[in-house]
């Protein structure tokens, strides 16, 4: 076939509706969290002691690491949808989530007594932890995954890992109201581990369904 | 006015085709896509060259990526320029042709704007990997595809000679791009 016989068929297809990817990744994740709303409310639901954790910084510091780790992951994968994304000044929110983990690790071991260090970062939840992360992340992440479809990254397999990290951190804001576990040390230990499954998973579903 | 600036900054040719061919305008996308087709031909000359591998399938990479551009449409910010844009898709689709060619390290390609300069005319003699590629598309959606590229059929003519509306011919025709730019991933593999 020639160049302009391809062309010709090309400029009689109609413009389509056009994709408004953001919108399509929003409402993915809405779609996909409802369904991990329901998985959290049948297999888990709010921790017994809710009321009085809410009045603890540590509990509190829990969402703000997920949401800090969500927005970032989020908004880097939606960009990394253009083929011409330049996704630097992006990228760098991603430290974010890491300093705040790893600071709130520091100042726990300073203010915790050294005997106390292990049952704290051992907590009493661990392979729960790291598996109901990634049982509340996956339907985010099909929904994430079938949404970026329309997109056209340039870096199939990253893009899906991202897809995989905000997935993973929409559902450690679920998880984190159901763990008992509130020390920065159980949270930078067992949370980024069950990240990495899905992150892991993530990559592997954007280099079969996100290459072009 | 902000409007205003945004407007001037976006005024390249590309641009204003781009935006034309979305407002409706057919012609205009044609033209638009020869002018990129041109530039992308010199690219991938330059790339296949450097990488020591013979000019066959040059056209492959031309039309891959003019369908690439055709059926991402949606993923141009119409905020920036198009040159760019085009530019990333040409070079993710040129490394593909030389991945199937067995290169598995590609130099970077040069910038876009020399070969905005350079463009490439057609050979007529170059043929494309498309027709192989059309036998594996459902018998209707060859027929159409064919009837509209090879043949020059109009969207009406091509209707009425299969009895079937007009809307439906474009649905088909759109499916069958869609089914061509699948099948010709997967012969990258």
């Amino acid at each position: 076939m020639r160049t302009s016989e391809l062309i010709a068929a090309l400029a009689a297809d109609p413009v389509p509706e056009p994709i408004r990817l953001g919108r399509r990744v929003a409402a993915a994740l809405a779609l996909g969290f409802v369904v991990s709303l329901a998985i959290y409310a049948l297999m888990m639901g709010p921790r017994p002691d809710i009321a009085e954790a809410a009045q603890t910084v540590r509990f509190k510091l829990k969402f703000v690491d997920a949401f800090a780790f969500a927005l970032p992951t989020l908004l880097l994968m939606l960009r990394l949808g253009r083929p011409d994304a330049k996704p630097k000044t992006l990228a760098i929110w991603l430290v974010a989530p890491l300093i705040l983990l790893l600071g709130a690790a520091v100042v726990e071991l300073l203010v915790v007594p050294q005997s106390e260090w292990l049952a704290r970062l051992v907590g009493t939840h661990s392979r729960f932890c790291v598996r109901m992360i990634p049982t509340l992340a996956a339907p985010m992440l099909v929904a994430l995954i079938i949404a970026m479809r329309a997109g056209a990254p340039m870096h199939p397999a990253l893009t899906g890992a991202l897809a995989g990290a905000a997935s993973a951190g929409v559902a450690a804001l679920l998880y984190a109201s159901h763990c008992p576990d509130d020390s920065p040390l159980f949270v930078a230990t067992w949370y980024p581990l069950a990240t990495l499954i899905c992150v892991g998973v993530g990559a592997l579903a954007g280099r079969r369904f996100l290459a072009w | 006015m902000k409007a205003q600036s945004i407007e001037d900054r976006l005024d390249d040719p590309w641009s204003r085709l781009m935006r034309a061919s979305i407002a409706g305008d057919e012609g205009a996308y044609r033209r638009l896509l020869e002018d990129i087709g041109r530039s992308v031909r010199a690219m991938a000359r330059a790339a296949f060259a450097r990488a020591r591998v013979g000019d066959a399938d040059i056209e492959d990479a031309v039309q891959e990526t003019l369908l690439a551009i055709h059926l991402k449409r949606h993923t141009w910010d119409a905020g920036q320029p198009l040159a760019p844009w085009a530019y990333a898709i040409a070079r993710h689709k040129i490394v593909d042709a030389l991945r199937r060619r067995g290169r598995q390290r590609v130099e970077p390609l040069e910038d876009f704007q020399e070969f905005l300069a350079a463009p490439e005319g057609e050979d007529p003699h170059a043929l494309s990997d498309a027709r192989r590629l059309l036998e594996t598309l459902q018998p209707r959606q060859r027929d159409i595809v064919t009837s509209i590229s090879l043949d020059g059929q109009s969207i009406a003519a091509t209707a009425a000679r299969l009895s079937m509306s007009e809307v439906a011919v474009r649905v088909a025709l759109h499916r069958a791009l869609k089914s061509l730019g699948a099948a010709w991933r997967r012969s990258v593999k």
